[in-house]
């Protein structure tokens, strides 16, 4: 069973090597506002996810994640949905 | 108080200007005053040699192709004023399409306005809600806009890599609909796709295969139908999507195939049925063009030759290649920052050589580019002056050469 704060917590883990500008990474943290990721990372982060938890993040779903938390949201869902 | 609509876009108008204070030509703003013949214009005055027109086969000056344009244009007028399944469809637009069911040994032939709806209207409109289109990350923006366009959900995987193809089919489910959608020849690396082993992924996920051969038609294949057929895959393409605005040198989109249900995408696909058919004299000029294509065999033979040239050439020059040998008719020079290619460029149209200027976002991974398309009537003599045009213009624009063992 994993769980959202299990997902959360190994998102930020993901995400970590990614953040070139070190910001401080919580729910509300944006991708391209505040970490300022470009298109390549951001696909390599999602291959990354979806490796993980052999899931798909389709490309069309990106445009409503902003932030990490909606992220984990989605990621936890996709997780229950496999089942 | 009105918002500015168009004020999302001042950091471009400042980097733009930025580019432009540093005193190079705009390199998205030529004016050719004068086209002497495929490969020749005239830019600010100056005879320069055309390097980045993609105008491989030199079909846009063919006697052949230009008196059927006049013909048509005398016969038929300026223009359809309709839409392909209303007015607009002239005896000109049938044979077209029976020039292209010749060409590619196909049933079915669709001519859309632009290779850009083509491929709009066709990845848009094979794949609907609940089913999945599965892309190259490489694709050209056509493709992409067409998978915006759709209700399908999207699946991105990693440019030409089998495995990574194999890795996200597998996700699906079983009984969804897909369709993979690849390219013969990625046009800004300018790089070939390994065919049979991606179709061959894609065929045993159950998925449908589109594959666009914009720039792989004229040359590859022994009829000159792309990179698919070349690679010996013809049995296994369910659709092939290309343009007229390449090897076939006037301005069209086409998808060909041999699907029984082909005919009624006619009254569906959106980017084909909303907008004006093509002038008939374009689509005269295309039907002709591409029925001299199928047997332009020393032209295909010169292409390669006079690519080689220019690959090799450039190579023993020192300049860093996005491929290691010629793989089409596309040579991508690799450029450290914007500056330099800028700078480069702007170099090379003083010197009277037109390249491409390519940068993110329309370029994979970041990369900066100096991109050549090389055509047919492309002379050895033309050629040995871009190379040394290039050779001069690196040491103006202080371009490290790397030497080669």
């Amino acid at each position: 069973m994993t769980d959202r704060a299990t997902v959360y917590a190994r998102i930020i883990e993901l995400i970590e090597p990614l953040n070139l500008k070190k910001v401080a990474l919580t729910e509300a943290t944006t991708f391209a506002g505040d970490m300022e990721m470009d298109s390549l990372t951001v696909m390599d982060l999602v291959a990354s996810m979806e490796d993980e938890w052999d899931i798909m993040i389709p490309l069309n779903m990106l445009p409503d994640l902003e932030t990490i938390g909606q992220v984990a949201d989605a990621v936890a869902g996709l997780v229950a949905k496999k089942g | 108080m009105t918002v500015d609509l168009l004020a999302k876009y001042d950091p471009l108008i400042a980097e733009h200007a930025g580019l432009l204070s540093t005193g190079i030509r705009d390199p998205f703003g030529i004016v050719m005053e004068k086209v002497l013949s495929p490969t020749e214009a005239i830019i600010k005055g100056k005879h320069t040699i055309l390097l980045g027109t993609y105008n491989y086969m030199g079909m846009t000056f063919d006697a052949d192709v230009v008196a059927a344009g006049r013909q048509a244009l005398t016969d038929y007028g300026a223009g359809t004023t309709g839409s392909r399944v209303l007015n607009g469809t002239y005896q000109t637009h049938a044979a077209c399409e029976d020039a292209l069911k010749d060409f590619y040994g196909m049933s079915h032939a669709m001519v859309f306005s632009t290779g850009y709806q083509a491929n709009l209207g066709m990845v848009s409109t094979l794949a609907g809600k609940g089913d999945f289109i599965i892309l190259d990350a490489d694709s050209h923006a056509s493709i992409y806009d067409g998978c915006k366009m759709s209700n399908a959900d999207i699946v991105r995987f990693r440019h030409n890599d089998v495995a990574d193809l194999e890795k996200r089919l597998k996700r699906l489910p079983p009984e969804a609909g897909k369709l993979v959608v690849l390219e013969g020849v990625y046009s800004m690396l300018g790089d070939v796709a390994p065919l049979p082993e991606l179709v061959a992924v894609a065929k045993a996920h159950g998925a449908m295969v589109l594959v666009d051969e914009a720039h792989g038609m004229g040359f590859f294949g022994e009829h000159g139908r792309g990179v698919y057929e070349e690679q010996g895959v013809a049995d296994q393409v369910d659709f092939v999507v290309g343009t007229f605005s390449k090897s076939v040198g006037t301005v069209g989109g086409f998808c060909v195939s041999n699907h029984p249900k082909f005919e009624i995408l006619r009254l569906v696909c959106r980017p084909y049925t909303f907008t004006a058919s093509l002038p008939p004299a374009v689509v005269a000029s295309a039907a002709t063009s591409i029925r001299k294509l199928m047997t332009a065999h020393d032209k295909r033979a010169r292409l390669w030759e006079a690519t080689r040239r220019l690959h090799g050439g450039l190579r023993a020059r020192g300049f860093k290649l996005a491929t290691e040998t010629p793989e089409s008719a596309i040579v991508s020079v690799l450029m450290p920052d914007q500056e330099t290619t800028a700078l480069m460029w702007s170099t090379l149209i003083e010197l009277g050589v037109y390249v491409n200027m390519s940068r993110p976002p329309a370029t994979p991974a970041g990369v900066f580019l100096l991109r050549c398309s090389i055509c047919a009537l492309h002379s050895d003599e033309q050629i040995d002056i871009v190379l040394g045009k290039f050779e001069q213009a690196a040491q103006m624009a202080q371009l490290a050469l790397h030497e080669h063992a």
